[in-house]
């Protein structure tokens, strides 16, 4: 299922397919390693949904919820029907 | 049995650092020249994403102790050091750890700045073998800048606790420059890494920069017509197609360089990026 990555639920896995934003911010969440193919996992969510932690390439990464938004992902087929 | 190190004689103090001989990574060749690195020949920057063992090499190689981290905010610095190998001295720059050298930080700016204008004989990018595809971006980064790169694969021991095995020699192909596999922490390793320093700095014909492709026809040709340019106007520099990509993202440090001619200067290595950044 496509999706963006904050409407990824919390413990759910994606891949990147892209990203929705331009110029140094979508430079930093490149650098971050936030790249198309690259595998994400929903981790830790604070009270209010915002921010969440992502785990990407063996680092946590904590985006806010319209940084995530950016990022287009596909869910992993083992997450789907949950 | 203690072998008494040779004295290059390239500053006061050459070889006395051999305190811990189990560290010496080869010595009858390395001498540890703490902070002094007196006489140098070749300069060796390192780089490399925050917490991978940076500074451990660096205090492997230098014989310091120092804590070196921390380049929060604006207390943007290097640290500095020098050793001898095989009696040739070597002085050598701890830049701030980045994942980036393309995004707008005080620290980004200061690792390229040195790369770039700093123009290092040999750039170390230390990678962190349990998180490597964490860690290349960089490692492509600096490839575009220079070809005289070494890449030490840091932090082996740990990744071999998690079952994780680098294929050092297709990489080292794939990359076109020498992988080494390290554990400073240990010194593991060590031995070939000055290994390939000392070839990669003596090398007359490093391996070119980089270069990458673009697919979209517009943008490599935008690049290539921009690199030509930059190529009349500065014939020394070996990376036109990289500084070309960067003017026309905007980047305003090249801009100020290509402006003030400063690109094109083979001055001796910035002592005063980290100054003037800092200031």
């Amino acid at each position: 299922m496509v999706m963006t990555l904050d409407e990824l639920p919390r413990g759910d896995r994606a891949v990147v397919t892209g990203l929705e934003i331009r110029g140094g911010a979508r430079r930093r969440l490149m650098d971050l390693g936030l790249l198309p193919g690259a595998a994400v996992h929903a981790e830790l969510t604070s009270p209010l949904g915002d921010p969440t932690a992502y785990e990407v390439r063996g680092a946590l990464v904590v985006l806010r919820r319209d940084q995530a938004r950016a990022v287009h992902v596909e869910a992993h087929p083992d997450d789907e029907d949950r | 049995m203690a072998t008494p190190l040779p004295t290059p004689g390239v500053g006061p103090g050459a070889g006395e650092a051999c305190a811990s001989c189990a560290l010496a990574p080869d010595a009858a060749r390395l001498a540890r020249l703490g902070l002094d690195p007196g006489r140098y020949s070749y300069v060796v920057a390192l780089a490399g994403n925050p917490n991978t063992g940076k500074s451990t090499v660096f205090n492997a190689l230098t014989g310091l102790r120092q804590h070196v981290g921390n380049w929060a905010g604006k207390t943007v610095a290097r640290a500095e050091g020098g050793f001898s190998y095989g009696g040739v001295g070597y002085r050598i720059v701890d830049l701030p750890g980045t994942y980036s050298l393309l995004s707008t930080s005080a620290d980004e700016d200061v690792a390229r700045d040195v790369l770039l204008f700093g123009r290092p004989d040999v750039t170390v990018v230390v990678v962190d073998a349990t998180r490597l595809e964490r860690n290349l971006p960089l490692v492509l980064q600096v490839r575009q800048i220079t070809g005289r790169v070494v890449v030490a694969l840091n932090l082996v021991d740990e990744a071999r606790r998690h079952g994780i095995t680098v294929d050092v020699r297709h990489l080292t192909r794939e990359l076109g420059v020498p992988v080494v596999a390290t554990a400073a922490r240990r010194g593991e390793g060590l031995s070939d890494l000055l290994a390939a320093i000392e070839q990669v700095a003596t090398a007359d014909d490093p391996p070119a920069p980089l270069r990458l492709t673009h697919h979209d026809p517009e943008l490599e040709r935008a690049v290539s017509a921009l690199a030509q340019q930059v190529a009349a106007r500065f014939p020394s520099l070996p990376n036109t197609r990289w500084v070309a990509l960067r003017l026309l993202e905007g980047d305003p440090g090249i801009e100020a360089a290509v402006r003030d001619g400063t690109l094109g200067d083979l001055a001796a290595p910035t002592t005063d990026t980290a100054a003037e950044a800092a200031g």
